[in-house]
């Protein structure tokens, strides 16, 4: 069954008088617990779709369902309680909050997005620390720690609150070969694990290559959309290296 | 709700240099604020204990139209007798005052045998002034304080009197007056003491007692031109107004309703008597209306300080963390709670200025008491400033500062709670 599904999807911004076409109608599904790609070159409409896709923005036309729920127009504040309840964000600055430690950046979502008890919350945030192999760095603030680290911490706050869906936009832009291979065998270790859904975007040949489903998107229309047989991430770098 | 202020918190001591200006400029605002009202305030409250205690008593009573005419000292507008009977009764049971003074009041030619001037002079029952105006008596510069301060055939007489006249403790004068049926009689008066003059009304009048004025004027019954009181409590200088100006005219047959424009103004209740409070027969009501007046510009001042810095800082606080709030914004967290967030900063920042300003002020205040300093006004000298502040001063300071922060930040707030996570996520 699909987790997400577009049907004629259709972004098009306004610049001063002219309409910019992003997204021209395409139609998409990906399915629960898949480790999915969108891929292609700059401006070709990843960071449109994937925006969608997390409900930070509406379709001009067609129809975007994401979990069962028509997303296509939903309401401002309805839209940031569906993302706090079933979607997680990893983007490409990292962006973790600078004056919160590790631990605190994961357990940020269980505080302010949802309101989880102290105990449940530790328990929780503990778990997902160890997991990304963040554990034994909790105290330390952001500035504090590597990038590849950073991304860690990121992944484990977008799986706090439990979420389905977890997109991800080019989230190894900023981060050297190796420590980005780290981070996306990271990310399908947690799929495999949680049976959670992982969309990303990327530009990088080497990193798509890592996708169980890979869409390449082209002046805004999927140009082409294929399954691909990804090598086990541990033969070229171990998850926890 | 812990956790926002624990948030708001680091982000104050994130951007630890901004955050301590602005503490600083609410802080300094605070301390002027306050230590503006302990020092204005007691400086007003000195003025008007000096008017109050050593001239005028906190409400005076007279025959209607005598304090419009009160420069003539008009001998026809005296109360009769009958009248003062009835005033004493009332006075006696109404509740709050401590004392009053009967007081006659004249206009007579001073002579010291051999020169002549014009002179003010009141006639008082001696213990019944001291009672009323205590500081009257400390006025006595020269001469005996012992009481009673007059025995009869004995003056007061101001300095400026003394010295222009050359006329010395123990000195034998001449008080030469003309009575209401205008037939002229000579008194001469032992000068007991030298007063020292001061500021406002009466201050440089001359005290008979009370006998030797109504001789002097030939009175065939014991006429009294005002009754000076004292109450227990300057704070229920209001109600003990409206009461008396509401009971007065009842006894003259005019009852009337103080209209209460009038009241506040202090001007006359009644009919045929009138009942002023101090302000209205004192100018120096004016600069204490003046007084309050620098104390609210102050104020505005201060709230002006808090809205521009607070207003500054959020401001820059919310440019400076686009991304950051489009973070928080695009993992769900919901625009309430953003809202809150920053309000909580600007609100902290307001709470810290207010809180740091209110113990410097207070320690200030309390450095002001203990160094007791000293200052003149007008011919009183060596009066010691003693600033003091109520709580209700503080907490209205205090609290205004809050809630101004808090608003100031609503905008900022605002606008954070409110950003398109998805521009936010991409602002440079």
């Amino acid at each position: 069954m699909a987790l997400v599904k577009a049907e004629k999807l259709v972004k098009t911004y306004r610049a001063g008088e002219v309409d910019v076409p992003a997204i021209r109608g395409i139609d998409f599904a990906i399915d629960a617990k898949s480790f999915v790609a969108f891929v292609g070159p700059s401006g070709s409409g990843k960071s449109t779709l994937l925006n969608m896709i997390g409900c930070l923005d509406h379709p001009s036309s067609g129809k975007l369902t994401v979990m069962d729920a028509d997303v296509t127009r939903m309401a401002r504040r309805a839209a940031a309680e569906f993302r706090g309840e079933h979607i997680g964000f990893i983007f490409q600055d990292f962006n973790l909050i600078p004056v919160l430690t590790v631990y605190e950046n994961v357990e940020y979502p269980l505080i302010m997005v949802q309101s989880w008890p102290e105990r449940k919350r530790r328990d929780q945030v503990m778990r997902l620390l160890e997991a990304v192999g963040m554990a034994g760095q909790e105290k330390k603030r952001p500035d504090q720690i590597s990038g590849g680290q950073k991304q860690r911490v990121a992944i484990a706050r977008a799986l706090a609150t439990n979420a389905q869906l977890v997109l991800a936009d080019e989230p190894t832009a900023n981060l050297d070969h190796e420590t980005a291979y780290r981070v996306i065998g990271l990310m399908r270790k947690m799929r495999d694990e949680l049976g959670t859904t992982f969309v990303f975007s990327t530009h990088d040949p080497k990193i798509m290559s890592e996708a169980e489903v890979l869409f390449a998107l082209e002046d805004g229309r999927i140009a082409e959309r294929r399954a691909a047989t990804p090598a086990p991430p541990q033969e070229k770098v171990a998850v926890h290296a | 709700m812990l956790n926002v202020l624990k948030i708001a918190l680091r982000n104050l001591a994130r951007f630890q240099r901004r955050t301590f200006l602005t503490a600083t400029l609410i802080t300094l605002g605070v301390v002027a604020v306050l230590l503006f009202i302990a020092t204005a305030g007691s400086f007003k409250q000195m003025m008007i204990g000096q008017f109050t205690d050593a001239l005028l008593g906190h409400i005076e009573i007279h025959r209607k139209g005598y304090v419009a005419s009160i420069d003539n000292l008009p001998l026809n507008l005296n109360m009769q007798p009958a009248m003062v009977g009835k005033i004493e009764q009332l006075l006696d049971k109404t509740p709050g005052i401590e004392a009053y003074s009967e007081r006659v009041k004249l206009g007579a030619m001073f002579s010291n045998f051999t020169e002549t001037t014009s002179v003010r002079v009141n006639g008082i029952d001696p213990g019944r002034e001291a009672a009323t105006t205590p500081l009257m008596p400390g006025r006595i510069v020269e001469g005996s304080k012992a009481s009673p301060l007059l025995k009869p055939g004995e003056i007061l007489i101001p300095t400026l009197l003394a010295r222009g006249m050359n006329v010395k403790v123990g000195d034998t004068i001449v008080l030469v007056a003309t009575n209401r049926d205008g037939s002229v009689n000579g008194k001469t008066f032992t000068v007991r003491g030298i007063m020292e003059a001061v500021s406002g009304p009466y201050g440089r009048d001359a005290y008979i007692r009370i006998e030797d004025a109504r001789s002097l004027l030939r009175m065939t019954q014991p006429e009294v031109s005002e009754i000076a009181i004292r109450l227990k409590d300057p704070g229920t200088l209001d109600a003990t107004y409206a009461r008396l100006s509401r009971e007065i005219p009842a006894l003259s047959g005019q009852g009337s309703t103080p209209d209460p424009a009038k009241k506040a103004a202090g001007a006359p209740g009644g009919g045929g008597l009138e009942v002023h409070t101090w302000a209205a027969l004192s100018p120096f009501s004016h600069i204490a209306e003046m007084i309050d007046l620098l104390t609210l510009f102050i104020k505005i001042m201060l709230v002006s300080i808090v809205i521009v810095s607070i207003l500054n800082v959020m401001v820059m606080a919310v440019y400076e963390r686009v991304r950051e709030i489009g973070t928080i914004a695009a993992i769900g967290t919901p625009p309430r709670r953003i809202l809150s967030l920053f309000l909580t900063e600007g609100l902290l920042l307001g709470v810290g200025g207010a809180v740091i300003g209110t113990v410097i002020s207070l320690a200030g205040i309390y450095a002001l008491n203990v160094w007791k300093i000293h200052f003149d006004f007008g011919m009183q000298q060596g009066l010691v400033l003693s600033p003091s502040i109520s709580p209700r001063d503080v907490a209205i300071i205090a609290g205004v500062v809050v809630l101004i922060a808090l608003a100031a930040s609503l905008q900022p707030a605002w606008k954070a709670s409110r950003m398109d996570p998805v521009r936010a996520l991409t602002h440079v």
